[in-house]
Formats: C-alpha cells, structure tokens, sequence
C-alpha cells in the first residue's frame, strides 16, 4: 500500500509522517497524518471517488481546490469535498454512488451570532501579490487581515519548486517559489499589524460592505475599508471527446498533489497547453519521477518561456505544437489520448492523429482571473484593488512587485507618510508581466581556451538572475535590463553560479582548461529521483533537444550552497562542446504512439461542457442555432452553470460555442454571477461559534 | 407600424402563460420584455412552491387551475417542467397557531381544498428529523406541490412560439398611446407596435407602465432573498412553512425540489422596499439559523447559491387582475405579491378569456379578489 507516494525529490524535502489508518469502502486503508483524503485516496491509487447521478460518469480530482465538488465523498456519514478535508483515524470514506444521502440530526443544535470585526484592509489571497502587498500594509502601519484558503501561506509559490524569473532586487529571481513564499509569509507572520487568517475562505463581499469569511470552519463577517483581491486566477478548461474522465484535471490540481501532498496520482502523463503552466507542470512531473508522455500545443510556437520548452524537450518530453487533443478514451479512467495536427483555422488535419497510452490528462490551456470579489466589492461602494493574477495574468515575479505597489498605495491612501511611489516602478511593474518576446540568435563566444559560461537563452523574457550573480560582473545584458539577452564578455572564473542561478537551466560552462580537444562541459541538473553515476554515459543535446552523441559524466558536483542544483561535468569533443546544454532522461519508448484500439465507452464520446451537471457541447449547440443568445436562458434549459462550482469551467466553453456559431460576444447575454462561489454547510451560517 | 392583437408587456410569469392562452386561441400577440429572454426578471427568482391552500375563493380557483396546468404538462407536451405533488406543510408549534391553522382549514374545507390536520408523529414520517419540541402537529395539503420556475416558464414559452406568438426582446416601453377608438400605439426604444389590447404584465414595472396611461396602480416590491443547497437524496416531502415570526423576519419556508436541491426563502420583517438584487449579509445566518432550529438534519447541507427578488406588493397582498375603467382594452395582471409563479398559467387562462370576453361565472367570481378597484385596505389572513 501507499504506493503511490513521491519518496525520493530533488527539490522538496520528504518529511516524516505518522501513519494512520482509515477505511474506503469499508476496505482499511493507510494515510498519512494531516493529509486531505483526496490525496490519501491517491496515494492508494485510488481515482475515482463516485459516480454522477446523472449520467453515472466516473468522479474524481479536478480542481483540488474546494473551488467544484467533483471529489466529494462521504466522510463519517456526511458529503464532503475531500480535497478539503483531512483524514482522520478510523475515517470512514465511501464513494459516492448517485445523490448523497443526507444524515440524520437528532441533537438540536446550537446557534449564535456571527462576529463581526472590523480591518482596514483586508487581503483576499495569501499568494506572491497578496503577501507583497501586506508586508508594505503592514510595515506602514495598516491594520490588516489576510486570509487564505489554505493551511499554509504562500500560494501557488507553494508549488513552484523551480527557480523564478524577473530582476533579483524585485522579485527574487533565481530563488526557487516555494523558498520565496516560506520567505514572504515569514515577514507577513512577524508583522504586528497584520492578522492572518489561514484555512480561512472569502465567500462573498456583500452589499452591506462586510465581507463572508468561513475561517477555520466558523463563518465571521469582516467589514474592511479597502479590499484587495489577490485571490489569483483559476485554470480553463477544455472541450474534447471523452474531457469528463477521470483523470483529466488542471495543472493547479496536479501540483497540488504532487508538490504540496507527495503523491504520484499518475504514471503516464500527457499535458495540453504549453504556456509556462503546461511546460512547469511537466518538468515538475520529470522531477517526481512521473512519465511524460508528451505536450500538445495549438499554436506553432510554445506560449511559454522557450527555456522552458527547451527543458523538457532536452530531457525527453516530445512538444508538439500545431495540435490539438481529438479525445481520451477509457471506460472511466483514461487509457489513451488521441491528438492531431491542425491547421491556420485549428481544424484537425486527417491523417495526422496519433494515440498515445496514458493514465492522466493535464489541462493548461490558459487562466481567467479570480475577479468576483472585486466585482463585488464594486457593487457594494468599498474601495477595491486587485493584484497578481486576479488582475491580469502574468508570472509570479510580476505579482509580487505588483502586489507591493498596491500595498504602498493603500497605506499612502490610508494616512501612512509614505513618498509618492516611483514612475519608474510603474513602469517596471509593465516590464515584469512582459510575454516572452522575439528569439534571437545565440551569442557563442569564439574563444577555445580558458573557461566561459554558453548562454542557451535567446528569447527575451523579463529576467536577470545571471548578471547578478557572476562576481566578475562578465554577463552583461543587451538593451533593456530585464528582457534584454544575456551574453558574456570578460573574465569567466569558472565557479558555475551562473550555472546554478539561471531558473531557464539554460546555462553551460565549457572549460578548455585541462583538455583544448575534450573541454569539460558543466551542466545544471534537478532531476535526482533519475539518477546519474560518474562514469556513465548520457545521451547529450542541444538548446532544442537535438541528439548530439553519448558522452562520459567525469564528476557531479552536489553542494548545498548550489540550491539543490547539482552539476554535471561531462566530457565532451570541442565540436559539440558549445552546443551541449543538457541529456535526455526519458527513455524514447516512453513517448512512442501506440496502434492499441482504446476501450470506448459512451461518456468517452461525449464533448462536456458542464461537467457538474453533465451538460455536453451538442445540447449546448442546439439552443444557440435555435436563436438563443441569454446564457440565462441556456442555463435555465441545460442547468449549465447550475452546479457547484458557479460556472467556473462552463462560462468559457459555452462563449466558445457562440464564436464557433458565429455570433459576435457583445451579443450575448452573460451568465449572471450569485454568490456562493464554493458550497458550505448550512449550519455553518447557523452559528458563529 | 407592426400591428396585433394583443400586445404584452413583461416576458415573466403572467406574460408568458398570458401569451400561450392567447395564441393558442389564434390570436396575434407580441410580448414585449426589456431582458434578453423570457422570465430572467422574478420568475426565474421563484423558489418553486405552488399551492391551492390559500384562504380566498380567487387565489385558490386560479391556482387549482394551475396546478391542474402544472401536473398535466409532461404528460399532454413531453416537457419535464419539475412537478412534484409534494405537498404543503403549516407545522404549529403553539397552541395559538393551531388554532390559527385549524380556522383556516374550515375556510379551506369549504372550498373543498384537500388539506388536513396532521399529529406531529405523521408530520415526523413526512418530514423525517423534524424537530418535534413543542410541535402540535401540522397542516399537510399534499395536491399542491412545486414545480421548476425556469423549466416550466421556457416550456411556456416555446409552446406559446409554437401557437405563433411574437417575441421581442430587449425592447423597452417608452411609452403607450391611445390611437384612435379601438387601439394603442405602443413606443420602444426601437419602433412602434400598434394593438387592439394591451396587457400589463410588467411586474417590478407594473406601475412605471400604468403611469403611461395616468394610472397608479398601487405596486410597490420588496426584497427577499432566497437559497438553495447542493442536491442529496429525497428526504422529505412537503414545503415546510414556518409561520412564527422572529427577530428580523416573519415566516420562512423551504422544501426539496425535483433535483434533490432545497430551496430556501425568508420573509424579512420588517419589508425592505425598493428593488436590490445584491446579496446581504443579514440573509443566510437569519434563515439558517431557524431552518437548522427546526430541521437539525439541514446542517450538514451545503448552501449552493443564493439570489434576491421582489415581490410586487400591492396594500392588501392580492394581485390586480382586470380591464381599466377609462380604457377597457387596457388589461392589467400586476401586483402578484410573490404568487406570480404559481398563479401564473391559471391566470394566463383567465385573461385570455377577458380579452376574448369568455369569462365563466367562476372566472368573474375568482377575478373579484383581484377587482383593481377594490377597497385595498383588506388583508389575506396567511399570505
């Protein structure tokens, strides 16, 4: 049993939990203590939670952020989301097979007010933008509360495991996400002025001004003068044959498990979207041991940082872009993915499909900002600002300068003596959420002797960690100090930190020191649970994953103060030494199409728009062709967006279906927003204590 | 100019059934509704509940018929509009209310409505956890039932399109005109239609509409929010009406819908007037707070959504139903006080038949409750 747990991680230390027992089923089964029971299931390879009332459809993981309730069980007797909720000793966990059963109350039971306490400023969101913010609220003196959803702050930081991008003195470039987070919430934590509320979820900012808090169980009412909506984006979904299988989640969802719960919940992984979600959830997939099968991406080129692409390709991930996902197949699990080359107009190409064998879809094919509290508080007269990605998507390095910006302009707004913010900052603020720009030519020193840093990195991108750092000051950066290339010049003294810095992994050092014939190469490398030996071979390529020939590793270089980068020296002929960034861990048969014929099934054949109330594409079609252009009207006849995520995956896919028909967006008639957003228990509006 | 016979002001639960009673006696309408498609205003805000119970011989005539129109649909269309005959529940926890209860049934009786008077050992079978302190039992009308406002109003609606009624959406009235004996000219803010009848049916607008033609039609709305929970196995059976008041509200009620939701509303005390349609804060702890009080087994539920209306009050809580005096042709059905929905199709009927100058005895017997120019100083004994 627990089998599926990642016990070995290049990145992330793997802590000692008290095991405990509980039963699925009625079956006894292991977790581990304080872990939710979603991913107790996982771990025990156990993905499909239940079955839809409506159609019988297998029910699983999706969001992994109590924002659906796909992953609801029974718990003890009670429906819950067991994303949310921990496991305990003795738990009983069921399935849930149709509608729950509601159970018995005998005890009256108790009720009170809710407490009602006022802030100035009140955070929602306790991520990249919102902790930057509330050190600068805090540290002027702004009484604040903070609350976030989880049991730990930081957000989606929690789960980059990789190094950032951006300028150093802004926004840590170089460090990895989680270390940056452990960092912010540790100034939030210290600061007196600010109270932070974790476990803790904004429901609603209502329109008498006080805001619906459920923290830690116990609904509280807050009445702020300023609300700041850092509450971060959600992930869009995707409309394909067979997209309401299990095994087809979001990227989020998947790093939650994964980084944050240490679980492996797939073997056989395939992701769409290769924006820098889609290609970080891969690398981070590599580095748990998981198998990528491979990427698919609409457009021509990778919406991502290309260094990113290249990572992946480099270590055996195949990125094919100009696709898109035709369908998944499996009776409820998936078994295969079927792909296929599209063209100018994304139609599928005949022809052109390829199957491939995989226990689990990712989706990462774009983010809408979180924006209904801002909306909200709108509507209600309270001063709002959004951060981070609940302003506009962009990376976390963007968020936090971003965030602390606001964070300066509300305590200058709330009385705190504070100088005017910079132009420059504002300005700067633009640069940091810049989408990858041009790619240029490399820049290849041409000397062949003494020792020099190869800079693999040709696309401007917002980031400098590499000029920072080289303590000769030999990198220097063309044009803008941020997005500018990167190139050397000067006196490499071969201490590889620009090696280990550059979050792109996409710097080399050639020493032609020892040997003018066969330079030492050295190599970042963060995959440990794949590991290399001196002396052994490995098969070497260049920036865009070309096989280049199999060369000796002559030493590995595994120090502390290289932030779990370890260095790879390997031998290589002088021709190829310059162009050698990396070597493929994934073996080729990995990622080989397959003639299987997947098992079909007739939820495998359906295009799901709705997936809480199983409201498929066709129906959705019929009603605009009949002149329908009110998603009121729609929802009202399918019930889509009538489940319990609030429309969060539907909206997108239903607006699709009206571009797809024809008919122009500023025609159509919006879904209306109610609250609640997530579901909560009754009876925790009953009684506030 | 675009002429019929019928224009209808207002695409929600009047409007619609008025509609389909009209076309399907061959008549030309058009419905004129300012939102995008029929019944977003407070239809689609109903919570569901339909009864005949009521204490007075109009609001129990036109309901009966349609909850007749209800229960048949399925069966005569093909369209599952969420009809259950769950019943209603007045459960009495004083001897006061009994009493009270009891009064009504004799009233009810009388009409031959098909309520009785229940131990709260039975009560406790049909709602099964209730909170049984202190209760002396319960009313239980199990005719009446609930039905899906959205899919029983669409459902209308495209069986009304069927029967070849017109409907334009986002489309204000600007204005209505007299035009010459027999007709009006009624002005958008896109063209002009012209029509032999005109039927108000603009709920929150009722008296915005009136005004164009010098009327003021006493209707003013007030705000109530309601709720509805995440679906779980049938548990219970009726509406639940908790008639007590309490510190903030009068009575609330909730039952389960066809879905398995329940579906939850609280009638503040006192009213909030106007139209808001922004959710409070006040509005969950008020209701939750005594559903969980008198059905334990609630806590557990998860709350879903929750949305806010009006109910288009008039000073004696009964609708205005019937032609204006001054301009007979013009026919009101506004104020509907909140029993839009359930009244609805039975009254589409009624008014078809004063349009069409076909009103039954029982017709003109049940439309006095309604009489527009009535005293209004009356009130309904349980609203």
């Amino acid at each position: 049993m627990n089998e599926n747990r990642i016990k070995v991680h290049p990145i992330l230390p793997i802590p000692e939990r008290k095991e405990i027992s509980f039963y699925w089923n009625g079956k006894l089964l292991k977790a581990l203590e304080g872990e939710v029971i979603s991913s107790a299931l996982f771990a025990n390879g156990i993905k499909i939670f239940g079955h839809h009332p409506k159609d019988g459809s297998s029910q699983g993981m999706y969001c992994a952020n109590g924002q659906c309730a796909k992953c609801t069980v029974i718990a003890n007797g009670i429906p819950v989301k067991s994303c949310m909720v921990e496991v305990t000793l003795g738990m009983h966990v069921e399935s849930v097979e149709g509608l729950p059963v509601l159970p018995q109350v005998d005890e009256e039971p108790d009720t009170s007010n809710i407490q009602l306490l006022k802030f100035d400023v009140l955070i929602i969101g306790g991520g990249p933008s919102g902790l930057s913010a509330a050190i600068e609220l805090g540290t002027n003196g702004i009484k604040t509360l903070l609350v976030d959803d989880k049991n730990e702050l930081g957000g989606k930081l929690v789960l980059q495991t990789h190094k950032f991008f951006g300028s150093v003195e802004d926004s840590y470039a170089g460090t990895r996400g989680n270390d940056i987070g452990k960092m912010l919430a540790e100034k939030v934590m210290q600061n007196p002025n600010i109270e932070v509320w974790i476990n803790s979820t904004a429901l609603y900012v209502y329109k008498d001004k006080k805001v619906g808090i459920i923290k830690d169980g116990v609904y509280k009412l807050i009445l702020p003068k300023v609300v700041l909506n850092a509450a971060g984006a959600r992930e869009k979904f995707l409309r394909f044959k067979g997209n309401t299988l299990s095994g087809i989640y979001g990227a989020g969802a998947f790093q939650t498990l994964v980084n944050r719960d240490l679980v492996r919940p797939t073997n056989k992984l395939f992701i769409v979207g290769g924006g820098n979600v889609g290609l970080i959830a891969g690398y981070h997939a590599l580095q748990a041991g998981i198998d990528v099968v491979g990427l698919a991406e609409a457009m021509s080129r990778c919406g991502g940082y290309k260094v990113h692409a290249d990572k992946l390709k480099r270590l055996g991930v195949p990125i094919y872009t100009s696709h898109t996902v035709l369908k998944a197949s499996g009776k409820e699990e998936i078994e295969t993915v079927t792909i296929a080359q599209i063209d100018e107009k994304f139609i599928p190409l005949v022809g052109t499909e390829k199957t491939f064998e995989c226990d689990t879809i990712l989706i990462a094919v774009g983010l809408e900002p979180v924006n209904e509290f801002a909306e909200e508080a709108k509507t209600a007269g309270i001063k709002v600002y959004s951060v981070g990605d609940a302003q506009e998507i962009a990376e976390a390095s963007s968020a936090m300068f971003n965030g602390k910006i606001a964070g300066l302009k509300i305590a200058k707004e709330l009385g705190a003596d504070i100088e005017e913010i910079p132009q420059s900052w504002y300005e700067k603020a633009e640069i940091l959420k810049s989408e990858p720009g041009k790619i240029n030519s490399m820049i290849i020193p041409t000397d062949e002797d003494g020792v020099m840093p190869i800079i693999h990195c040709i696309q401007e991108i917002p980031c400098n960690p590499c000029i920072t750092i080289c303590p000769t000051n030999s990198i220097l950066i063309k044009d803008d100090p941020i997005l500018g290339l990167p190139y050397y010049e000067g006196s490499c003294i071969g201490c590889g930190k620009c090696v280990t810095i550059c979050p792109g992994l996409a710097i080399t050092l050639v020493d032609f020191r020892k040997d003018k014939k066969f330079p030492i190469v050295t190599l970042p490398y963060e995959v440990s649970n794949h590991r290399v030996k001196i002396g052994e071979k490995v098969r070497c390529d260049d920036i865009d994953g070309n096989v280049l020939g199999d060369f000796e590793i002559i030493d590995i270089v595994d120090l502390k103060i290289n932030n779990k980068t370890v260095l790879i020296k390997i031998k290589v002929p002088k021709s190829f030494a310059k162009k050698v960034v990396s070597f493929t861990i994934q073996k080729e048969e990995v990622t080989l199409a397959t003639d299987k014929k997947p098992s079909d099934s007739v939820i495998a054949d359906q295009e799901m728009v709705c997936l809480c109330e199983r409201v498929t594409a066709g129906e959705v079609r019929e009603l605009i062709k009949k002149g329908i252009v009110d998603i009121n009207q729609i929802k009202a006849l399918t019930r889509a967006g009538m489940g319990a995520c609030g429309a969060k995956s539907c909206d997108n896919l239903i607006k699709q279906i009206f571009r797809q028909e024809g008919i122009p967006l500023q025609e159509i008639e919006p879904n209306t927003r109610r609250p609640l957003f997530v579901e909560v228990p009754l009876g925790k509006f009953a009684d506030g204590k | 100019m675009f002429s019929f016979d019928v224009i209808i002001i207002g695409a929600g639960s009047i409007g619609v059934p008025s509609a389909l009673a009209l076309a399907e006696k061959k008549l030309k309408v058009l419905v004129i509704e300012l939102k995008t498609s029929p019944g977003q205003e407070n239809n689609k805000k109903a919570i569901g509940g339909i009864r005949a119970t009521h204490s007075d011989y109009g609001k129990i005539r036109i309901s009966q018929r349609s909850i007749d129109i209800f229960r048949t649909w399925e069966e005569k269309f093909g369209d599952d509009i969420g009809w259950i005959a769950g019943g209603y529940s007045f459960p009495a926890y004083s001897g006061e209310d009994e009493k009270k209860l009891k009064d009504l049934m004799k009233i009810q009786h009388s009409f031959g409505l098909n309520i009785k008077w229940i131990s709260p050992q039975e009560y406790n079978e049909l709602v099964p956890g209730i909170n049984m302190k202190d209760l002396c039992g319960s009313t239980y009308s199990p005719d009446d039932g609930s039905a899906s406002p959205l899919l029983a109003l669409n459902a209308f609606y495209f069986k009304s399109l069927e029967y070849g009624a017109e409907y334009k959406f986002r489309e204000k009235v600007i204005d209505i005109k007299k035009s010459g004996n027999s007709s009006f000219e009624v002005i958008t803010g896109k063209t002009k239609y012209s029509a032999k009848y005109i039927i108000n049916t603009a709920g929150n607008c009722a008296r915005e509409i009136g005004k164009m033609i010098n009327l003021d039609l006493p209707v003013n709305p007030d705000n109530h929010e309601a709720g509805i929970t995440e679906p779980v196995e049938r548990f219970f059976s009726p509406m639940v009406v908790d008639m007590r008041k309490a510190p903030g509200s009068a009575n609330y009620y909730f039952y389960q819908n066809n879905e398995g939701q329940v579906v939850f509303c609280i009638t503040p005390e006192p009213p909030i007037l106007g139209i808001d349609n922004d959710a409070t804060s006040q509005f969950l702890p008020l209701c939750s707070k005594r559903m969980v009080q008198i059905y334990p087994r609630l806590l557990n539920l998860k709350v879903r959504r929750t949305w806010r209306g009006q109910y288009p009050m008039t000073p004696d809580g009964f609708p205005i139903v019937g032609r204006v005096k001054e301009y007979p042709n013009f026919i009101n059905a506004v104020g509907m006080c909140g029993q839009g929905f359930m009244l609805g199709p039975g009254l589409g009927e009624v008014i078809s038949s004063i349009v069409t100058d076909e009103l039954t005895e029982e017709d003109q017997k049940a439309l006095k409750s309604f009489d527009p120019y009535r005293n209004f100083s009356g009130m309904e004994q349980f609203k």
